[in-house]
């Protein structure tokens, strides 16, 4: 009971770190149809932003500045490249945004170096929230959950209850005709990719402080994203949500039970013997396999449902 | 095409008259590690290490007359390049090669220096192996050619666990690794020689998780925290090691963690303060040792780089091919090899001695405890952190030795 509760907090907050992470990715895929391979890219920036913005101004002024330079610089590269590249189909845009992942890594090492970052937490957020038993439940956990939920409240909110999210809205189904009305569709896609790639910035901010702040970090969360956002329905906010959360918890879960092959032959009765050799097939245990789960899940998914949980359309 | 001729051929002869005149050689050695890809900051650090050693056994005319210089070249962390630079290298006329960014590179770079001695006598590579700790490169792989700097695996965990032994407060202990070969060693050397050593020690935990991938660990921090455990033994590195440490922390989980490689590049950066007292690291070197032993060095690295000084297989590696040098009395490395084989020197760590049997050195190690600078036994930080090693205590080679199972085959003398 005890373990259970930890696992499933433990599984929320972890689950609504990776839907911060991957909720820009859906949403410029959503509204532009550029699936910006550069995104975990973006979230690093973030994070080196704000570790530089802290040293001078404080954590709470990297928060709100750091997400908006992250921002400026999706932007730049949605009007100074995506843009030329629009009319020639998604294939070079595709191409571009993982150019610039490498350009990107390249450009953090010259500036910060190769080595880690010493981006630490503000007194405010260190310490504990609560305890669950025998294990605390820090602080800026909850505040990371805080922060993911109002994420995904006001963009859902702008989206759909705002005369500019209807413009975006109808820019990406109908152009010509938002064009012919008098809006600016360009510059409501560099909007669009700009508010993107501020979105990883702001997961950028809380992840470099959670994980650490080192120019492998893009690398390390670049794999994960795509498999929330696949299983969530490419372009499904709300999916996005769901299969983060399903993924945090099933993998929290999964690295409790100890069950093998094995044991559950043993027990069945139907094997006499433990398997000696440690790395036998029969002996791997679900524990074992719990970080793989969620490319298991993203296999599965594109089999038995290409579109995603929520997702509107095949890809 | 003739003019230019001349001045060439009046080139060569001098630089044939100049080496036969001047016996003082410069020795070229070179370093085959990553240069770019995620481990190059770490390698680069080696290199430092590896380019000051050089420099003190220049100043100090440690090998002899000749001077010693050593060159990095990138193998991207692949045995594939690895084995086109060797042969490069070998073309440009290098004999000594170091490596130490992975036991897998290492092998195919035993096999391949064994094949290339053999089929060029009078131009063999000794291959000096800075860091490596798979046991199989000193046992079932070894080779007269290869000589091994670092404790292997099995070495570190045999003091490892008679530290664990030696502590009546450990009651459960909790294993942790990395899904692969290093990982998985460790979790089965521990528990045998716990098993061994103190029987009484409950395992109460062993879990396996796959390399580089976990990104958050709180839910295995939550398992540990569930099986009571009091200790936590983890060959874990790089971001799975600082990870690990970090989501502990923030549970509030009260354990030891015993480590193989908390001290090395950049790991310090990320650790909380709180968990000073209760991270122990098993290492062949702490600058905090008695008496400061190779403050020289530590404070010359420091200065000169504004790194900390790590890993001592980089500057032994470097100190003893200095000190092979000046009793073969010669750079030929079938020479040096052999003056290498048995040999003691005092090294930054105490004695050292490159076993004759396998070429392994065997040297102290060091528990050691990440503590606050005191200013009396803890001098020296990491990363600036104002924390340090601390010297809990100093394990005698003897104590972590391990039999070895190497038929090695020899060359000619010459």
């Amino acid at each position: 009971m005890e373990y259970a509760v930890i696992s499933l907090l433990n599984g929320t907050a972890y689950g609504l770190l990776l839907f911060m992470l991957s909720s820009g990715l859906t949403l410029t895929f959503s509204m532009m149809g550029v699936l910006n391979f550069a995104h975990a890219s973006f979230y690093m920036f973030g994070a080196y932003f704000a570790y530089a913005l802290s040293q001078k101004l404080g954590f709470w002024a990297a928060l709100v500045l750091a997400p908006l330079f992250v921002g400026l610089v999706g932007a730049a590269v949605e009007r100074f490249g995506l843009r030329s590249l629009h009319r020639y189909g998604h294939i070079p845009e595709l191409l571009l945004t993982y150019g610039l992942a490498y350009i990107m890594a390249e450009v953090v090492q010259v500036i910060w170096g190769r080595s880690p970052v010493p981006y630490a937490l503000p007194a405010e957020l260190q310490g504990t929230l609560f305890r669950v038993f025998n294990t605390n439940f820090p602080v800026f956990r909850g505040f990371m959950m805080l922060i993911a939920l109002a994420m995904m409240g006001a963009t859902w909110l702008a989206l759909t209850r705002t005369r500019v999210g209807l413009v975006i809205q109808a820019s990406l189904t109908h152009p010509e005709m938002v064009q012919a009305l008098g809006h600016d569709v360009p510059r409501v896609f560099m909007l669009v990719f700009g508010l993107g790639c501020a979105l990883a910035g702001v997961a950028g901010v809380l992840g470099g402080l959670v994980f650490t702040t080192e120019p492998a970090m893009a690398q390390m969360v670049g794999g994960i994203i795509f498999v929330v956002v696949v299983i969530g329905g490419l372009g499904s906010l709300g999916g996005a949500l769901l299969a983060s959360l399903l993924l945090g918890i099933l993998q929290s879960f999964a690295i409790s039970l100890d069950y093998s092959t094995a044991s559950v032959l043993r027990a069945l009765g139907l094997l006499k013997q433990p398997v000696a050799d440690a790395q036998s097939l029969l002996n791997v245990s679900i524990a074992q396999l719990a970080p793989v789960l969620p490319y298991l899940l993203l296999v599965l998914i594109l089999i038995f449902r290409p579109r995603g949980l929520f997702g509107t359309r095949d890809t | 095409m003739k003019r230019s001729l001349i001045p060439a051929v009046a080139l060569g002869a001098l630089a044939a008259l100049a080496g036969q005149g001047a016996s003082a050689e410069k020795v070229r050695i070179a370093m085959i590690d990553p240069g770019s890809g995620p481990f190059a900051a770490v390698a680069a650090n080696w290199f430092k290490t590896q380019q000051l050693a050089v420099e003190m056994v220049n100043a100090s005319k440690a090998a002899g007359e000749h001077t010693l210089e050593v060159v990095q070249f990138d193998n991207k962390g692949s045995t594939q390049e690895s084995l086109i630079l060797l042969r490069n290298v070998a073309d440009q006329g290098f004999h000594y090669v170091t490596q130490g960014g992975s036991s897998a590179v290492g092998a195919a770079l035993i096999d391949a220096v064994n094949k290339h001695n053999e089929r060029n006598p009078g131009k063999e590579i000794v291959y000096l192996d800075t860091l490596n700790a798979d046991p199989e490169l000193t046992n079932a792989k070894c080779s007269f050619w290869h000589f091994a700097f670092a404790p292997n695996t099995n070495m570190s965990t045999e003091a490892l666990t008679t530290e664990l032994a030696n502590n009546p407060k450990v009651k459960k202990v909790y294993i942790i690794g990395q899904n692969y070969p290093f990982g998985q060693a460790v979790s089965r050397a521990t528990k045998e020689l716990l098993k061994r050593k103190r029987a009484d020690i409950e395992v109460v935990g062993d879990d396996l998780h796959p390399l580089g991938q976990v990104k958050d660990f709180s839910p295995y921090i939550a398992k540990i925290n569930a099986s009571g455990a009091d200790t936590v033994v983890t060959g874990n590195w790089g971001p799975d090691l600082t990870l690990l440490l970090k989501a502990g922390n923030e549970a509030g989980l009260r354990v030891n963690f015993y480590t193989y490689f908390a001290n090395t590049f950049g790991v310090p950066l990320a650790l909380d303060p709180s968990i000073a007292g209760r991270l122990k690291n098993i290492a062949p070197y702490s600058p905090n040792n008695a008496g400061f032993v190779g403050k020289d060095f530590v404070e010359g690295f420091k200065k000169r780089y504004n790194e900390d000084f790590i890993l001592l297989g980089n500057q032994a590696a470097i100190a003893s091919l200095a000190e092979g040098i000046r009793r073969a009395k010669s750079t030929d490395p079938v020479k040096v090899a052999y003056a290498m084989e048995g040999m003691k020197l005092q090294g930054l760590s105490g004695e050292m001695e490159l076993r004759k049997s396998d070429h392994q050195m065997q040297a102290p190690l060091y528990v050691t405890s990440w503590s606050r600078l005191n200013g009396k036994d803890v001098k020296y930080d990491q990363n600036d952190t104002g924390y340090g090693w601390q010297v809990e205590r100093r394990i005698d080679a003897y104590v972590a030795a391990q039999p070895t199972s190497c038929a090695m085959t020899r060359p000619a003398q010459r």
